[in-house]
């Protein structure tokens, strides 16, 4: 697949559709490609890199790209396509300005469970059916994808390309993904028990931000969390669990919004579950206002900005908040 | 630093029965910036706003924090007051201390307690008011009636004799609305259509009236002074312009079989139809849901009929946009539903009716041509039984019906049972009655006619069950708690007098307009006592039954009335705004629309705009900005915005926060 994108994206450049190419570039360890934008053939020839460990959503950075001269080609998984249909609708990315090329995806690794698996000094990786094959310094090694796939990946929403100039490989389905099973399993417990769930997860949160900076719903030009006229700006944590008031904040202000693309579990260095809160929100929603899926579409209106006849009461707060 | 003054008000014992009033003003003097805090009986009084007018003169107060009832009581008064006084009048802030804290604590510590935080986070607003300057938007002068019943009938001619357009907005296809179907009207007697018809003819050819017969309101934009209305006009399939209402095609329409609405459906009408002699506007409508050819394609009969060529079957439903300074809702009112009324048998029989279709079966125009007979066999009933309250009065657990009086039914079955006698001596007539409530001028006297005169049997106590027997007749049995004894009636006819309840229109309408409803969708007034004919939606007013039950006098008195504040809205030249507006914070704007989605008054656009940027580049970027004679300050878009760009004057975000952290302090 590598090969195919390097080259497709060299003729793009030739012929002038685009003038850069936003991918992901080999990191200084195999499992740590990071996003780059190339402009020549020779820059994809030596840094793009396309496998198995390149989970990193695009789509936030062309928010920055499309607003500089020219077109950018940009190749997007299926899951990134949610997330650039959803700025687009909301007017943070000029998608005149983007080529996307949609590329398949059967699921990312996740380095942690393959460590977890016990591999050490990994210098590769390659899907071989149901399996994937670890390259390490000590010799190769066979796992089965179930293992180690990224737990977003796991729980798969769709495979389908929501938005797309063309593809290379084939476009797949919306999946009946049971990714709400986890959200159900803490709403069955109790508020003490949840409580307790939320108060070890967040009280690692070393509030490094890598959440919200990956975030694509997260594009505001000031973020009240910097702003020191909005009351909430940073300031010293008064104890170790006082951040979950930061991603409470964060999952509000992205509610409705969020694609549920899994980004901020990725890169958050302390192992957070934070999705889990974005996830809560949109079963909420469904259940609440009909099933919606943001990024579906560029044009309608989310079940939060919009007013219909049928919405639930404000009394459903209270109804729902009894235990 | 502001100089603040706090000025805690009694309301009599309003107020300081339950609120400590003293310790109030006593305690808010400590708070940051207060210079004076006092209290007084009534601060809204004469003598009340005198001493608030001398303390801003001889403290040089720069903000007042009134701790006494609603904004919604007084607060246009204490900003006239610090306007007198010299002082911007937005930089008065109330403390709600009674609404809010003495009306609904028992316990003076406790409402204490509670008004001094509701001060002090007053005092922590009004630390970061600023000055506001009202601007001015005109007034579009127009109105627009919706419901074409005596009640926006007489609206309409009301506001258009004072030389306004008005237009009315009918969903049937002809005004009239429910009076149209009433044969005679209590106490005089005299005949419904007789009085109705003319002012409908007025209606219509009033120069200044414009009727939309057979339409609706579908979208409602706007505010005070200068609403924007989207108005549906359903296809009649026949062009109004053309048709003479002849009556021809009616007469040869084949497809006779359609109950007639108009006569309840005791009898058939055509599916081409005029839905009485008298309809206006005079023309004709198809049916699409009977008409031959809408169903199949073949006949087309009217067609070849109509000499006017009116007859357009490819007519569809049009919309027009039109504007108004004020909107007055008549959407009227309808008999409930008797289908769960089983005990009455209501659904078993068809002798058993509702007074409205009495009405219909007494009409010279209705299905029998004014004879009273029986619906079942058409023979002239001898025994009829009269069942007052069904569904009204209710027992709030009672799911089937109303928890209020419908008001007007007692009057009514007065009238029936008198009208029945007098026309047909042959009859005997009861009336089961709760109580007979007559509170009208003339009411009491005319129901003591019924009993006296004419002879009518009432009885004190409620039917518990109507039985249709094998001969015809319907077996009553109820109870006559005066004698204290069960009755058994056999009754040739009985008429149920059904609870009355707003038009399922109301609600929908009522969101359009942001107006707001009580909990039997009856639109609230905005002061039950002193603003009957108001809503709390600025420039949306109340006539007739869609506020509450009302007879025919009330509801011309309330039409009238409504006319009034209508016309006196209209001869402004123009309203003042309300500067508490929304902005937007253009640098942290990011242009995703979410505001725009959200505002109710469609007071937000973008535009694409050239910033300097910190590094010393121009970077093009697309803001939010509001409109602010179209803004109406309701907040929508503050909280809906993610990155807290926009704010709204008055209510500013950071002047919540201070509220709320004065409140947790």
């Amino acid at each position: 697949m590598q090969e195919a994108m390097i080259k497709r994206a060299k003729e793009l450049l030739t012929d002038g559709t685009v003038n850069r190419v936003l991918g992901w570039q080999k990191g200084g360890v195999a499992y740590d490609a990071t996003p780059a934008v190339f402009d020549s053939a020779e820059a994809l020839e030596q840094g793009f890199v396309y496998d198995d460990f390149t989970a990193a959503n695009l789509s936030k950075y062309l928010v920055k790209e499309t607003k500089n001269e020219g077109k950018v080609l940009v190749f997007l998984k299926p899951c990134d396509t949610y997330s650039l249909n959803q700025l687009t609708k909301e007017h943070r990315v000029n998608r005149d300005n983007v080529y996307v090329i949609g590329v398949g995806c059967d699921g990312k690794a996740d380095v942690e469970k393959l460590r977890a698996q016990g591999m050490d000094g990994i210098l590769g990786i390659t899907a071989e059916g149901d399996n994937f094959v670890v390259e390490t310094l000590y010799g190769n090694k066979t796992v089965a994808k179930a293992d180690v796939l990224a737990e977003r990946c796991v729980v798969c929403k769709s495979r389908k390309l929501m938005t797309y100039d063309e593809i290379l490989g084939e476009d797949g389905e919306v999946i009946d993904s049971n990714r709400f099973d986890m959200v159900e399993q803490l709403e069955n417990m109790t508020s003490d028990q949840r409580y307790a769930f939320w108060q070890n997860e967040l009280s690692r949160c070393i509030r490094c931000n890598a959440c919200r900076n990956v975030c694509p719903a997260c594009t505001c030009e000031k973020c009240v969390f910097d702003n020191v006229n909005s009351g909430v700006a940073n300031t010293a944590a008064a104890d170790s669990f006082e951040e979950k008031l930061f991603h409470v904040i964060r999952a509000f202000h992205v509610a409705g919004r969020c694609t549920d693309c899994g980004e901020c579990s990725r890169v958050c260095p302390q192992g957070i579950p934070l999705h889990l809160l974005n996830r809560k929100f949109i079963k909420d929603i469904n259940e609440l206002y009909g099933e919606y899926q943001a990024g579906e579409d560029t044009d309608s209106r989310g079940p939060l900005t919009n007013f219909t006849y049928d919405d639930c009461e404000p009394s459903i707060v209270h109804e729902r908040g009894v235990e | 630093m502001q100089r603040i003054g706090v000025f805690v008000c009694w309301c009599g014992s309003n107020i300081a029965g339950t609120v400590d009033v003293h310790k109030v003003a006593e305690a808010l003097k400590s708070e940051p910036g207060v210079v004076i805090s006092t209290q007084y009986q009534y601060m809204c009084s004469e003598a009340g706003q005198t001493l608030i007018k001398d303390a801003i003169r001889d403290h040089k107060l720069t903000g007042i924090v009134v701790c006494s009832c609603s904004p919604r009581m007084h607060e246009a008064t204490f900003r006239k007051t610090a306007a007198a006084a010299g002082l911007n009048p937005y930089m008065v802030e109330i403390a709600n201390i009674r609404e809010q804290c003495s009306w609904i604590h028992k316990d003076m510590e406790v409402g204490t307690e509670k008004a001094i935080i509701l001060g002090r986070a007053a005092i922590a607003k009004v630390h970061l008011n600023a000055p506001l300057v009202a601007g001015e938007s005109p007034v579009v002068k127009r109105a627009l009636v919706i419901g074409g019943g005596i009640a926006g009938i007489q609206t309409a001619l009301d506001i258009a004799d004072a030389g306004f357009p008005v237009d009315i907005v009918e969903t049937k296809p002809t005004i009239g609305g429910k009076m149209a179907q009433i044969d005679k009207t209590f106490p005089t007697l005299d005949c419904a259509a007789c009085i109705l018809t003319p002012k409908m003819v007025d209606a219509a050819q009033h120069e200044k009236i414009n009727i939309y017969a057979y339409s609706e309101v579908a979208e409602v934009k706007g505010f005070v002074g200068n609403f924007s209305v989207k108005i549906k006009q359903k296809a009649r399939m026949v062009d109004t312009t053309k048709c003479t209402g002849c009556g021809l095609c009616v007469e040869k329409c084949p497809m006779k079989k359609v109950p007639n609405e108009f006569n309840l459906g005791m009898d058939k009408r055509s599916a081409i139809y005029i839905p009485f002699a008298q309809a206006v506007p005079k023309v004709a409508t198809i049916d699409p849901t009977a008409c031959i050819k809408m169903k199949t394609g073949k006949c087309g009969l009217c067609a070849t009929v109509c000499e006017a060529g009116a007859i357009d079957y490819t007519q569809q439903d049009s919309f027009i946009e039109e504007k108004y300074g004020a909107i007055v809702v008549a959407t009227g009112y309808n008999p409930i539903n008797l289908d769960k009324y089983d005990e009455f048998a209501y659904n078993q029989s068809p002798d058993v009716i509702t007074s409205l279709e009495f009405e219909r079966l007494t009409n010279a125009a209705g299905p029998t041509a004014g004879k009273l007979l029986r619906p079942s066999d058409g023979k002239h009933p001898h025994t009829l039984v009269f069942v007052q309250c069904v569904g009204s009065r209710c027992d709030v657990a009672n799911e089937k019906g109303k928890s209020y009086c419908s008001k007007i039914c007692c009057m009514y079955t007065a009238k029936h049972a008198m009208l029945c006698r007098e026309k047909y001596p042959d009859t005997d007539v009861y009336v089961f009655y709760i109580d007979v409530r007559t509170p009208g001028k003339n009411f009491d006297e005319f129901y003591r006619r019924a009993v006296e005169e004419y002879g009518v049997h009432y009885i004190k106590g409620m039917v518990g069950k109507v039985a249709p027997q094998a001969d015809g007749t319907l077996l009553v049995q109820g109870s006559d708690l005066i004698e204290g004894e069960q009755l058994k009636i056999k009754a040739d006819l009985v008429v149920l007098a059904a609870a009355i309840e707003p038009d399922k229109s109301a609600r929908p309408l009522a969101t359009m307009l942001t107006a707001s409803m009580d909990t039997n969708d009856f639109f609230t007034e905005a002061h039950p006592k002193l603003r009957p004919v108001e809503s709390p939606t600025a420039g949306v007013f109340l006539s007739g039954c869609c506020q509450g039950p009302k007879d025919i006098p009330e509801t011309v008195s309330q039409a009238s009335g409504a006319a009034a504040k209508v016309i006196g809205l209209l001869v402004k030249d123009s309203l003042t705004c309300n500067p508490c507006v929304a902005h937007s914070n253009e640098l942290m704007c990011n242009g995703c629309s979410a505001c725009e989605k959200v505002c109710p008054y469609g007071a937000i656009s973008y535009e694409d705009k050239e910033f300097r940027m910190p590094d010393r580049t121009t970077a093009i970027r697309r803001v939010a900005s509001v409109n602010p004679a179209v803004c109406q300050g309701c907040g929508a878009c503050t909280v809906a915005c993610p990155s807290g760009a926009m704010d709204l004057n008055g209510f500013s975000n950071s002047q919540i926060m201070a509220e709320v952290d004065a409140i947790c302090k």
